[in-house]
């Protein structure tokens, strides 16, 4: 891992992270059947088939490879970029970029952080790891989630994250098509326009969630 | 009696190079290997040459002052490279591109030579193509052509309007390859400031580190000066800053003949000075002549008014301007070649006419062309031009014409060299801008880049082994023989003297002086009382310079003044040479014109009679006057005319 | 116009540097930048201060050599300009000019704004060239190049190696450089003979030399004074991948004689 060069690194960051994308999707869908109104049935439904079938535990590992992959190239990507320039400047640089994307390693971070967060919650709690909160069993991630969704100050960490997510997203998906080399003069500003989209639509969709219960349900 | 032999090879001149080359001394594989060669100068001479050698299994060492040999100046030439390939099949031949030459230098260049240049030409392109240079094509995938001054054919190859950039990227790139091959050894960073002979032979150079300030010896087989021309020697050329002559005027005082050295091209177009401050002009490039049309005010009280802002040039009415281009020469108008253009501009400055706020510009005005052809064409001609002229003077030619005056561009004079470039002195070789070889009194645009090339790739290759043949059994030499610590020690020394010479005045101050006197008696016109003039201020600059000038900083560090200060020394006696030279040559001829030898209607007036030659000045000592060698000039192919572009 | 300037100094690669405040006035606002510095230079040697070392030579904009990174930028505040074509009517009157060197751990500082960027070279001497010597090639019209391929290499064949893409970017890579040079000889079949070999041995080059990674910042572009376009940063990925994922494995042949 540390002998791959540059651009070996970048690939399979960018191709990890790609995949990544494509999860989230998914993970949203599930999350947005919280919003209906049928006492936690079709996300209960929808959280148990992912939780039981064979294909998606297979998943479940190249997923964990995936968020693993990402994480330690993206390390190793920063300490390379840290190390290639020992002194900094003393007035720090204000070339025309976008500015979300020079702080991907921060936003990478508060991901990060939000993930351990979400593990400890849910998944480490389904495999047993952590004993659930009194009352709620291991299996209920509904109403596991009603309990912390109606903590405002979960919910604002919630919505704080996913915003650094879609920051996050939003570089990095144009920055992955142009990492594989898929650039092209004619459909570049689509792809720029389209992966904008796609991060609002993650980040606006993740968000919707924590604000409808805290503002409807209670 | 003279000690110039050109060793022009017997025979009709369009068999000359195919005779030579097969009747050269050839070195075997092995021992090339044994034999090393110095190159000094990464720009398109140097580079090439360095590549070439390199290839064929010489060792070989190469110098740049600059911290990348990517950077030689050969990089900012704009226009193109000739070649005689007809590809627009309008008649080319090698032949013409000789013709043209030939007559654009004025009948003052060595014909076997130039006929060589127009032989290799077509090499040099195809050379290139294959080493990935994005010459401009057409929309069938062949290369483009485009026409340049001096020339009734289209035989210009180029790229955008970086054809030097890409033309030395190639030459840098095969260069690079060498160096990573392990045939040629990189030192940048270093000036070259002795030439070491030993028994009469060129055999090393003495450098110095520009970073560490350590004095270095390097020994060679052969040495190959390719350090480019003396522009600088006006302070304010087009050249880059750090162009200098000292490794060429350090081989002129080991016993070098120094050519021509009076030659100087003035450019007509490039952007006027604007103060005192002024360290550097920029050329615009002379297709701009295309379609601009250049007057000044035909009224004194006009002038006035510019100069006050109280009238912009717009609102000088057609009848009081003054095209002076067109009204002197009808038939080529403002396309008259680059001497005369220059000329035409300063005669009207001198009768007071000039504009711009120090009254030494002429307007190059496109109203005319926008009206006729429309904005856009001119901008897809000349955008980028314009653009950087705004950038530069914060004016917008569309608007406003251009301010332009002359500038000192190219040295046609250089180091004298045989047929197989190689210089007085028996091992020392001289090629591209430093020597004297191709260009007469005045050079053709797009033909420096093709000599640079052509005497890197493919004349110095086979000459340069004529001579190493017979060096075989010379073993490498060991730089602590005496010849070499001799050296080291007096380019030590003279480093020490100027940096205690505990004067007051910086380096820039006395170049700055030396530039105005060369300007103002050795410039575009020259006159025996003027001439006169310059050698007793020149003189006298030389001897206030040691005594005054200021070196800051130690010697054993990166220390630029002390650089310039080196440069600056090698420029003062050079220019004294110069003035001498122009002196002796009464005449008028390319770019070196005598006011005392003019036609009745103001035009250059030969005498080839009695100055169709070379004038090759041998160095006598700091205190003595160089003495002059003449190499007569044969015309056997061309018969000498009078130019006329009425 | 007056200026303070503010300037790093550092007398060799061995020891610290700081930056130190100057006064400049009665500047012309038609200077260019450098001669505003050969300025002060004048007044520092006339005091008998130390000038400031700045690399610099053909003042047009084409040798690359010129390197400054002012107020956060390098080359200065102007789009598409090399420092030495910077003017000072680009700065307001009595304005506080930062001058730094290139910060890259592969650009050492050899003395106050110089830096050392032979690792340029070493990356074109990995393979920027196309193996061809003098002598022996085939006429300059036997293949056909497609103008747009010709335009576009000519484009990137553009960049002068000034390095403002490694001062500009947040993590010192290179990328635009070597994308720029694979990129040019990659789109003319004159250099795709080669092209899988070169840019595995251009990036392997530019990774020992401690350049940093892309992150696709584009900062490298926004200051590039070329305008050398990151696209070639994609096709540089791309002929990376396809050479590591579709070339032949190299085999050593010999031959004997």
């Amino acid at each position: 891992m540390f002998l791959y060069s540059s651009i070996t690194r970048k690939v399979l960051m960018a191709l990890a992270g790609l995949f990544l994308v494509t999860f989230l999707c998914v993970h949203l869908g599930i999350n947005l059947m919280l919003l209906k109104n049928d006492g936690g049935r079709a996300f209960t439904e929808a959280a148990t088939f992912m939780g039981t079938n064979a294909l998606i535990k297979v998943f479940e590992i190249v997923l964990f490879a995936g968020f693993s992959l990402h994480i330690i190239f993206g390390l190793l990507v920063s300490g390379q970029n840290k190390g290639a320039r020992p002194t900094s400047y003393a007035v720090n640089n204000s070339s025309d970029t976008s500015p979300f994307s020079k702080y991907m390693f921060h936003t990478g971070i508060i991901v990060f952080i939000f993930l351990a967060l979400h593990f400890l919650d849910f998944y480490f709690i389904k495999i047993g790891l952590v004993a659930p909160p009194p009352g709620i069993a291991a299996h209920d991630f509904y109403n596991r989630t009603l309990l912390l969704f109606s903590t405002p100050w979960y919910s604002m960490l919630y919505i704080f994250c996913f915003i650094a997510l879609g920051i996050h997203l939003n570089h990095a998906i144009q920055s992955a098509f142009q990492t594989l080399g898929w650039n092209h003069g004619k459909y570049m500003d689509a792809v720029k326009l389209l992966g904008s989209a796609y991060s609002f639509f993650i980040a606006a969709g993740f968000s919707l969630v924590p604000i409808f219960i805290l503002f409807f349900r209670n | 009696m003279t000690r110039l032999n050109a060793r022009i090879p017997e025979g009709p001149v369009a068999s000359k190079w195919t005779d030579y080359k097969s009747s050269c001394k050839l070195v075997n594989p092995n021992n090339k290997r044994k034999l090393d060669i110095i190159v000094v100068g990464t720009g398109l001479a140097g580079a090439s040459a360095a590549a070439s050698l390199g290839e064929l299994g010489y060792k070989v060492k190469v110098f740049c002052y600059q911290d990348s040999p990517r950077r030689a100046h050969s990089i900012a030439a704009q226009g193109g490279i000739n070649a005689a390939k007809n590809y627009p099949n309008d008649g080319d031949s090698a032949f013409r591109l000789f013709y043209d030459t030939i007559k654009g230098g004025d009948y003052r260049a060595r014909e076997a030579n130039v006929y060589r240049l127009a032989q290799v030409s077509n090499q040099i392109i195809d050379l290139c193509v294959a080493q990935g240079v994005p010459f401009a094509r057409e929309y069938g995938g062949l290369l483009a052509n485009r026409s340049f001054g001096g020339a009734q054919v289209s035989r210009t190859f180029y790229a955008r309007g970086q054809t030097g950039q890409q033309l030395l990227l190639g030459a840098y790139s095969a260069l690079s390859r060498q160096i990573a091959l392990g045939n040629v050894t990189l030192f940048n960073r270093r000036d070259v400031l002795d030439t070491v002979l030993v028994d009469g032979k060129a055999r090393g150079i003495i450098t110095r580190n520009l970073v560490t300030g350590e004095i270095e010896r390097h020994a060679a087989h052969a040495v190959v000066l390719a350090s480019g021309g003396y522009g600088n020697v006006f302070f304010l050329s087009t050249n880059a800053m750090g162009s200098n002559v000292t490794p060429a005027w350090s081989a002129y005082k080991k016993g070098a003949m120094f050519a021509n050295p009076c030659f100087t091209q003035i450019h007509p177009t490039c952007i006027p000075v604007h103060g005192d401050t002024q360290s550097k002009l920029t050329l615009m490039s002379e297709s701009l002549r295309n379609d601009g049309r250049i007057w000044v005010p035909r009224k004194l009280s006009d002038v006035e008014k510019l100069r006050n802002q109280s009238i912009k040039p717009s609102d000088i009415p057609e009848e009081d301007r003054d095209y002076y281009l067109e009204r002197r020469y009808p038939a080529f108008g403002n396309l008259v070649p680059r001497d005369v253009a220059s000329r035409a501009a300063k005669e009207r400055c001198d009768a007071g006419f000039g504009v711009g706020s120090t009254g030494v510009a002429v307007f190059l005005d496109f109203a005319d062309a926008i009206k006729r052809k429309g904005h856009d064409t001119i901008d897809a001609l000349y955008g980028n031009l314009f653009q950087m002229y705004e950038q530069i003077v914060a004016d917008n030619p569309y608007e406003t014409p251009m301010m332009i005056y002359p500038a000192v561009h190219y040295t046609m004079g250089g180091l004298w060299v045989d047929y197989e470039l190689m210089t007085t002195i028996p091992g020392l070789f001289a090629v591209g801008e430093c020597n004297f070889s191709d260009h007469g009194a005045n050079r053709l645009g797009a033909s420096a880049l093709m000599q640079g090339l052509a005497d890197g790739y493919f004349v110095l290759p086979y000459t340069i082994g004529n001579y190493l043949a017979a060096e075989i059994h010379t073993p490498r030499f060991d730089t602590n023989a005496s010849e070499f610590t001799l050296a080291a020690q007096g380019v030590a020394d003279r480093l020490k003297q100027m940096k205690n010479s505990g004067g007051k005045e910086s380096v820039d101050h006395y170049h700055r002086r030396l530039g105005k006197i060369m300007w103002e008696y050795c410039g575009m016109a020259r006159n025996d009382a003027g001439l006169t003039e310059a050698l007793y201020q020149i003189t006298e600059l030389r001897h206030e310079y040691v005594r005054g000038v200021r070196i800051p900083g130690g010697l054993d560090e990166y220390n630029p003044e002390l650089e310039k200060a080196c440069r600056v020394a090698d420029f003062i006696e050079l220019g004294e040479l110069m003035v001498r030279d122009a002196q002796q040559r009464r005449e008028s001829c390319g770019g070196h014109f005598r006011d005392e030898y003019q036609t009745s209607e103001g035009e250059a007036l030969r005498n080839d009679d009695k100055f169709a030659y070379v004038a090759a000045w041998e160095y006598n000592g700091g205190e003595v006057a160089a003495s002059l060698h003449r190499e007569e000039l044969q015309f056997n192919e061309i018969k000498l005319s009078q130019r006329s572009y009425k | 116009m007056n200026f303070t300037l503010k300037i790093w100094r550092q007398k060799n690669v061995a020891v610290k540097g700081e930056m130190i405040s100057y006064d400049v006035s009665g500047i012309s606002p038609d200077s260019s930048f450098f001669e505003m510095l050969d300025t002060l230079n004048q007044k520092l040697i006339m005091t008998g201060g130390d000038p400031v070392a700045f690399d610099h030579d053909c003042r047009e904009g084409i040798c690359g050599t010129c390197s400054l990174y002012i107020n956060g930028r390098p080359h200065g505040p102007v789009k598409g300009v090399t420092t030495c074509q910077l003017h000072m009517r680009s700065f307001a009157d009595g304005e506080t000019i930062h001058i730094e060197p290139w910060r890259a751990k592969a650009f050492p500082v050899i003395r106050d704004l110089i830096v050392d960027r032979s690792a340029f070279d070493k990356i074109i001497q990995a393979g920027g060239y196309v193996s061809v010597n003098t002598g022996g090639v085939p006429d300059a019209n036997t293949i056909p190049v497609p103008k747009e391929k010709s335009e576009a290499a000519m484009d990137a064949a553009a960049c002068i190696g000034c390095g403002a893409c490694v001062a500009a970017c947040s993590n010192a890579a290179a990328m635009l450089f070597i994308g720029a040079k694979v990129s040019h000889l990659a789109l003319l079949p004159q250099g795709r003979v080669e092209a899988a070999k070169r840019v595995q041995k251009m990036v392997a080059c530019m990774d020992e030399l401690g350049f940093g990674n892309c992150s696709n910042t584009s900062a490298c572009e926004a200051d590039c004074p070329k305008g050398i376009s990151v696209s070639n940063i994609a096709r540089m990925n791309r002929e990376f991948l396809g050479a590591k994922l579709f070339s032949e494995k190299e085999k050593v042949v010999r031959v004997s004689l």
